[in-house]
C-alpha cells in the first residue's frame, strides 16, 4: 500500500471521528477543540492532494486564527462551562436530520450521476501546475481571478467599517440629544444611560 | 514571473465612483463624526451623479466582458445601474431627513449607502459567479449595519435576525457555486453556459448548483420559503433604509438572477422552471394572504415585497429572453413605488421612534391631504391598478408567463393580485374613508413632499406612456453572448 | 523509498529532534549565565562545567516532581496542552536548512528535514498553531489567574503574528519564492538582512512576542498573574511548557537566521569531505548570536504593560510592515518594467515615502485619550458637565 493511502486511511476516520465529535459534545470548547482537529485533518487531506498551499492556508487561517479567536470569545462571554442550552425550536432536531439525509442523498446521486468536471476531464497536477502548486495558484490567483480578489478587499473594509459602527455605539459617539432622545427608553438595554442616573433624568433639555 | 492581467478599469467605471465615493465618505466620516450631513449628503449624490454618467457611456459599448471575463459590458447592466443610482438618491435623501430631523448624525451612514450600492452595480454587471457571492456579500454586511443604524431594540434585533439568516444565505449561495464548478469546471457565466449546452441527458449536479443559487439569491428578495426575515427587517429598520433595501436589493439581485438563470444555466431553463413556477406562486400567494394580516403599514408593505417578488419571478419561467425586459419594467415601477410609499411612511411616522399601526394613518386624507394622495398613488401602483406603472408592470410578466405556457401560474397571479388589492385599498380607505384620531405627529416639511413628487410622477407617467422605456428595456434584454 | 531512506530518514528526525533538545538545553544555561552577568552575579555553577548541566538537572528534577491536576481542571484539556504547546517549534523547524548536505552510502543527504515549496507558510502555519497551548493550558486549568493570561496571550499571539507575517512576505516578495532552499541561494551575495533590514526588526519583534519571550511575556506576567497560564502546572508538564518556550525561541531564531542572515552560508577553506562542517558550523554561530541579542534584550529591557502592547502592535509594528511590504514591491516590480530608469524611480518613491511618513507621523501621534485625561468626560457628553 503506498504511503498516501495509509495516511489516508489514519487521517479520514479521524475527520469523521471529529466531526461527529463537535457536534456531540455538549461542552462548547471540547466542541471548538474537535473542529481545529477537524480542520487539521482536511489540511492534511490537501496536502494528500497535493495541493500543499491549501494546506498551509487552511492551518494559518482556520486553526491558526479563527479557531483561536472562536476559542477568545467562548472563554470571555464564559459560555464554556454551562450545560449546552436544549431544544429551543420545537422539532429542530428531527428536521435537521431528515435534511440531512436528504442532502447526502441529493449529493449522492448528483455526483454519481454527473460525477464532477462533466464537459472534461481535470488536468494533471503536473499540468495545471507548471512551476509548482504556490506559483500556479499566484498565476490564477493574480491573473484571472484578480478582480474577485481586488473586491474582496472592499468586502473586508465593509466588514471592519460595520463592525465598528457597531461596536462604537456603546461609547462616546452618541450626543447628548441622541441620550436624551433615547432616556430611560431601551438604552438602558445597552448600559448606557441607566435610569436615575445623574444628568439623564429632570434634566431640561438644551 | 507571471503575465499581468489585463485591467480595463473603465469596464467598471459605475462601480468603482461608488466605491471611491464610499472610501471617500468614510475617511471623512472617521475625521468629522459629528460634523453636519448636509455636504456628506451632497457628496452621496454627487458620486450617483459620476456612477450614472459613467454607467450611461457605458451605454454604447460593445457587448462583452471584461476583467479576464469577470464583469460584462451590456445594456443590462447599464439601465440596472441607472435605476440603483436613482434608488440611491432617494435612499440618500430620505436618509439625510430622518437623522437630520432627530439631529441623529451618523455620517457613516453615506459610506455605507455608498458601498452598497457598489456591491449591487457590481452584482448587475458580474459574469462570473465569485464575483456574483462577493458582490452580494458586500451589498448584505453593509444594508445590515444600515439595518441597525439607530442603535435602538427593534431595529438591532431587526439587524441580527437579517444577519444570521443572511449568513445563512450566503452558505447555499457559496454551495451553488461549488456546484456549478463542480458540474462545468467553471465559475464564469459564459463558461457555464457553453459548458452546459450541448451536452446531452439531465445534469444533476449542474441542477443542485442552479437550484442553490436560487435559493441563495431567492433569500435577498424574499422569495417564499426564504422570506422569513423581511417582515421583521423591514418593520425594524429605519423607514429610509427600508425604502432604499426593498427597491435596490430586489432590482440588483433580480439582474443578477437573469445572468444565473437566463444564460449560465440557459440550457437548464427547462428543467428549472417549474421550481421557478413553484417559488413565484408560493410568493404570490403568501405573501397577498398574510399581508391581509397585518395590522402596521411597513409589516403588511413588507409582505406586499414578498408578492410582488413573486410576480416578477412569473417572468423567469419563459425561457425565451422577452421576459427580460417585463421584469425590468417591474422592477422600475416596483421601485418607484415602493420608495415613495417608505417616503411617505417615514414622513408620516414621526422620528426615530416610528410609529407606523394603521391607526397612525387613520383620517390621513383630512389632516395630510398631499401625503395620502401620494401614498395612494404608490399603493395603487403596487396593487396594479390602471392609469399606474403597476398594471402595465403587471401585463407585462403575465403575457412572459402566458407564452411560455405557464396559464396556472397566470391564474394565481391574477388571484393574488386582487387579493393585494384589498388590502393596499384597505389603507387607502382608512386614510380617506375614516376621522383622525390622536395627535398628528407627520413631518410638516415641505421639502420631502416635493421628492416623494418624483417617483409618484414616475410611476403614473410610465402607466399612461409605458412606450418611452419599454424600447430602451427590450434592448437592454437582449442578451448576447 | 527502500529500507535505507526509511532507516536514514528515521535518523534524520532523530538528529534533529535531539539536537534540538540539546541546542535548548544549552540556550537555557547560556540565558542564565548572560543575565547573571548582567546582573553581576555568578549564575548556575555547580552542576557540569561552570554549571553547563543544569538545565539536565532541572529537567530531572521536574521529571520526579509530583504532577497536580486541580479538581477544577478539565481533564483531558488540561492533559494535551502542553504537548500542543511544545510540538509547533518542533515541527516549524523541519523546514529550516541547517547546511549543505552530505553524501553517505552512496546518497546525498540534505541537512533539511523537508524543502517544501511552501517553506515560509509551513512556518507560519506552525508558528500559529502555538497559540494553543497557551489559551488551552489557561482555560483548562479552571483558575482565574491562567484564564487571563490565556486570554492576554491568545490576543497579543494572534496580534503580533500579523506584523510578523508582513516582515515574512516582503522578505518573500524580494526573493520570490518560498523555498528555503532557494532564500538562501538567493541570498548568494548579499544577505536580506541588509535590503530588508526594516523586515528583519519587524520580524524579530514580532518574534519576540510570539514566543513570549521578555519584554513581551504578559501571558505570564508573575508581578500581575501569579504565572500566568501555567501557573496550576508542575512536574513535567510544566517542564513541556518550558521546553517549548525555548524550542520555539531556538525555531524563531533559526528562521531569522535563514530568512535575514544568510542561512549556512559562511567562510570555510576546506573542501570535500569535511566541506559540510563550515555551513553547519556557521549556522549554529549565527543562531547563537540571534539568541544572545533575544537574550540582551531580556536582560535589559522592563515588560510593557499591556494596553501598550496591543497599542504599539496593531497601531504601529503592522502599519509599519504594510508600508515596507509595499516599498518591496515598489522596488522589485519597477526596475522589472522600467529597467535602469525604475531604479532611479524605485528610489525616489522610497525618499519620498519616508518624506511624507515623517510629515504625516506627528498627526498620529497625540496621546489616547484616557491617558489625556484620567477620569474625564468622555467626549460627546461634556454638555453635562
Amino acid at each position: 500500500m503506498p504511503l498516501d493511502n495509509v495516511v489516508f486511511w489514519v487521517f479520514a476516520p479521524l475527520s469523521v471521528a471529529t466531526a461527529i465529535g463537535m457536534i456531540v459534545v455538549r461542552n462548547a470548547v471540547h466542541a471548538a477543540l474537535f473542529l481545529v482537529v477537524n480542520f487539521f485533518t482536511i489540511a492534511v487531506m490537501y496536502l494528500l492532494l497535493d495541493a500543499p498551499f491549501l494546506f498551509a492556508v487552511q492551518i494559518v487561517v482556520y486553526a491558526g486564527a479563527i479557531m483561536v479567536l472562536f476559542l477568545f470569545v467562548i472563554m470571555l462571554l464564559g459560555v464554556d462551562r454551562g450545560d449546552a442550552p436544549g431544544e429551543r425550536l420545537l422539532g429542530q432536531r428531527t428536521t435537521a436530520v431528515i435534511l440531512a439525509v436528504a442532502i447526502v442523498a441529493e449529493l449522492a446521486t448528483a455526483i454519481r450521476a454527473g460525477i464532477g468536471f462533466t464537459t472534461r476531464a481535470p488536468g494533471g497536477f503536473d499540468a495545471v501546475n507548471p512551476g509548482g502548486n504556490p506559483s500556479a495558484l499566484a498565476d490564477v490567483l493574480f491573473r484571472d481571478y484578480f478582480f474577485p480578489f481586488e473586491v474582496t478587499s472592499i468586502l473586508l473594509i465593509v466588514a471592519a467599517v460595520a463592525a465598528m459602527v457597531l461596536a462604537l455605539r456603546r461609547s462616546k459617539s452618541l450626543s447628548q440629544r441622541e441620550i436624551e432622545t433615547h432616556a430611560g427608553d431601551d438604552l438602558e438595554a445597552y448600559g448606557l444611560a441607566a435610569p436615575g442616573a445623574p444628568g439623564t433624568v429632570g434634566e431640561p433639555s438644551r | 514571473m507571471i503575465d499581468a492581467p489585463r485591467v480595463e478599469l473603465w469596464a467598471i467605471l459605475p462601480v468603482l465612483m461608488l466605491f471611491g465615493g464610499g472610501l471617500i465618505a468614510l475617511l471623512a466620516s472617521g475625521f468629522a463624526r459629528r460634523a453636519a450631513q448636509a455636504p456628506f449628503a451632497l457628496f452621496t449624490l454627487a458620486a450617483l451623479a459620476a456612477a450614472a454618467a459613467s454607467a450611461l457611456w457605458l451605454w454604447n459599448r460593445e457587448t462583452t466582458t471584461a476583467l479576464e471575463g469577470m464583469v460584462s459590458i451590456d445594456r443590462l447592466a447599464v439601465v440596472a445601474t441607472l435605476a440603483l443610482c436613482g434608488i440611491g438618491a432617494f435612499g440618500a435623501y430620505l436618509g439625510f431627513h430622518y437623522f437630520e430631523r432627530d439631529d441623529f448624525r451618523r455620517n457613516e451612514f453615506y459610506a455605507l449607502l455608498l458601498f452598497a450600492l457598489g456591491g449591487m452595480a457590481l452584482l448587475v454587471a458580474a459574469a462570473d459567479l465569485i464575483v456574483v457571492f462577493l458582490a452580494v456579500e458586500v451589498l448584505s454586511l453593509a444594508l445590515y449595519v444600515m439595518t441597525a443604524l439607530t442603535f435602538r431594540r427593534g431595529p438591532t434585533e431587526a439587524a441580527m435576525k437579517y444577519f444570521l439568516l443572511g449568513a445563512f444565505a450566503s452558505a447555499f449561495l457559496l454551495y451553488g457555486v461549488a456546484m456549478s464548478y463542480g458540474a462545468s469546471a467553471t465559475t464564469s457565466v459564459q463558461g457555464l453556459a457553453r459548458a452546459l449546452t450541448g451536452v446531452g441527458g439531465s445534469q444533476p449536479l449542474a441542477l443542485v448548483g442552479a437550484l442553490l443559487l436560487v435559493v441563495g439569491l431567492g433569500f435577498k428578495v424574499s422569495l417564499v420559503p426564504f422570506h422569513m426575515w423581511t417582515p421583521d427587517v423591514y418593520q425594524g429598520a429605519p423607514s429610509p433604509v427600508t425604502a432604499f433595501m426593498s427597491a435596490a436589493t430586489k432590482v440588483a439581485v433580480f439582474v443578477a438572477m437573469v445572468r444565473v438563470l437566463d444564460v449560465a444555466f440557459g440550457s437548464l431553463a427547462w428543467d428549472l422552471a417549474p421550481a421557478i413556477a413553484v417559488l413565484s406562486a408560493g410568493s404570490m400567494i403568501l405573501g397577498s394572504v398574510l399581508a391581509i394580516a397585518q395590522r402596521d403599514v411597513k409589516r403588511m408593505l413588507a409582505y406586499s415585497s414578498v408578492a410582488q417578488a413573486g410576480f416578477i419571478l412569473s417572468s423567469f419561467v419563459s425561457p425565451e429572453r422577452e421576459g427580460i425586459a417585463a421584469a425590468l419594467f417591474y422592477l422600475i415601477s416596483y421601485s418607484a413605488a415602493v420608495v415613495g410609499a417608505f417616503g411617505v411612511v417615514m414622513l408620516i411616522s414621526g422620528g426615530i421612534r416610528e410609529q407606523t399601526g394603521f391607526e397612525r394613518f387613520r383620517g390621513l386624507g383630512r389632516r395630510q391631504p398631499v401625503l395620502a394622495a401620494l401614498l395612494s398613488v404608490f399603493l395603487l401602483s403596487l396593487a396594479g391598478i390602471p392609469p399606474t406603472a403597476g398594471f402595465v408592470a403587471k401585463v407585462l410578466v403575465f403575457g412572459a408567463a402566458t407564452s411560455a405556457g405557464y396559464w396556472p401560474l397566470v391564474l394565481i397571479g391574477a388571484l393574488a393580485s386582487v387579493a393585494g388589492a384589498f388590502f393596499y385599498l384597505r389603507v387607502i380607505a382608512l386614510m380617506a374613508m375614516q376621522e383622525p384620531r390622536g395627535v398628528d405627529i407627520a413631518d410638516p416639511s415641505p421639502l420631502p413632499r416635493l421628492v416623494l413628487a418624483v417617483p409618484a410622477v414616475t410611476v403614473v407617467v410610465l402607466g399612461i406612456v409605458p412606450g418611452v422605456i419599454v424600447p430602451l428595456l427590450q434592448e437592454a434584454g437582449v442578451l448576447t453572448w | 523509498m527502500d529500507w535505507v531512506g526509511w532507516a536514514i530518514l528515521v535518523v534524520r528526525v532523530a538528529i534533529v529532534f535531539f539536537g534540538l533538545l540539546i541546542s535548548v538545553m544549552l540556550y537555557i544555561w547560556m540565558e542564565r549565565k548572560v543575565i547573571a552577568d548582567m546582573q553581576t552575579r555568578v549564575g548556575p555553577l555547580r552542576a557540569g562545567p561552570r554549571g553547563v548541566l543544569i538545565t539536565l538537572a532541572d529537567g530531572i528534577k521536574l521529571f520526579f516532581k509530583e504532577g497536580i491536576t486541580p479538581t477544577a481542571a478539565d481533564h483531558p484539556v488540561y492533559a494535551v496542552a502542553p504537548i500542543l504547546a511544545m510540538f509547533p517549534g518542533f515541527l516549524a523547524f523541519c523546514v529550516i536548512p541547517f547546511g549543505t548536505s552530505v553524501t553517505l552510502f552512496g546518497r546525498e543527504i540534505p541537512f533539511q528535514l523537508a524543502d517544501l515549496n511552501i517553506g515560509i507558510l509551513w512556518i507560519l502555519a506552525m508558528t500559529s498553531l502555538s497559540v494553543y497551548g497557551v489559551v488551552l493550558a489557561g482555560w483548562s486549568s479552571g483558575s482565574n489567574y491562567p484564564l487571563l493570561g490565556a486570554v492576554r496571550s491568545s490576543a497579543q499571539m494572534i496580534s503580533y503574528e500579523v506584523g510578523m507575517g508582513l516582515a515574512l512576505v516582503a522578505v518573500l516578495m524580494y526573493s520570490g519564492t518560498l523555498r528555503m532552499s532557494e532564500l538562501i541561494a538567493a541570498q548568494d551575495t548579499v544577505w536580506n538582512v541588509i535590503p530588508q533590514f526594516p523586515a528583519f526588526v519587524v520580524f524579530l519583534i514580532g518574534a519576540i512576542a510570539e514566543t513570549n519571550r521578555p519584554p513581551f511575556d504578559l501571558a505570564e506576567a508573575e508581578s500581575e498573574l501569579v504565572a500566568g497560564f501555567h501557573t496550576e502546572y508542575s512536574g513535567i508538564k510544566f517542564a513541556m511548557f518550558y521546553l517549548g518556550e525555548y524550542v520555539s525561541t531556538v525555531t524563531v531564531a533559526a528562521v531569522a537566521v535563514t530568512l535575514f542572515l544568510g542561512g549556512w552560508r559562511g567562510w570555510w577553506p576546506f573542501d570535500g569531505a569535511v566541506a559540510w562542517i563550515g555551513p553547519l558550523l556557521w549556522f549554529v554561530l549565527k543562531i547563537t548570536a540571534v539568541i544572545y541579542v533575544l537574550i540582551l534584550v531580556r536582560a535589559t529591557l522592563p515588560r510593557m504593560r499591556y494596553d501598550r502592547l496591543m497599542n504599539f502592535g496593531w497601531k504601529v509594528l503592522i502599519p509599519f510592515g504594510l508600508v515596507w511590504v509595499m516599498i518591496t514591491g515598489v522596488v522589485v516590480v519597477l526596475p522589472q518594467e522600467y529597467g535602469n530608469r525604475g531604479r532611479y524611480i524605485a528610489g525616489a518613491v522610497i525618499v519620498g515615502a519616508a518624506a511624507l511618513a515623517t510629515l504625516v507621523a506627528p498627526l498620529f501621534s497625540h496621546r489616547p485619550a484616557s491617558e489625556a485625561e484620567p477620569g474625564g468626560q468622555p467626549e460627546g457628553r461634556e454638555v453635562r458637565a
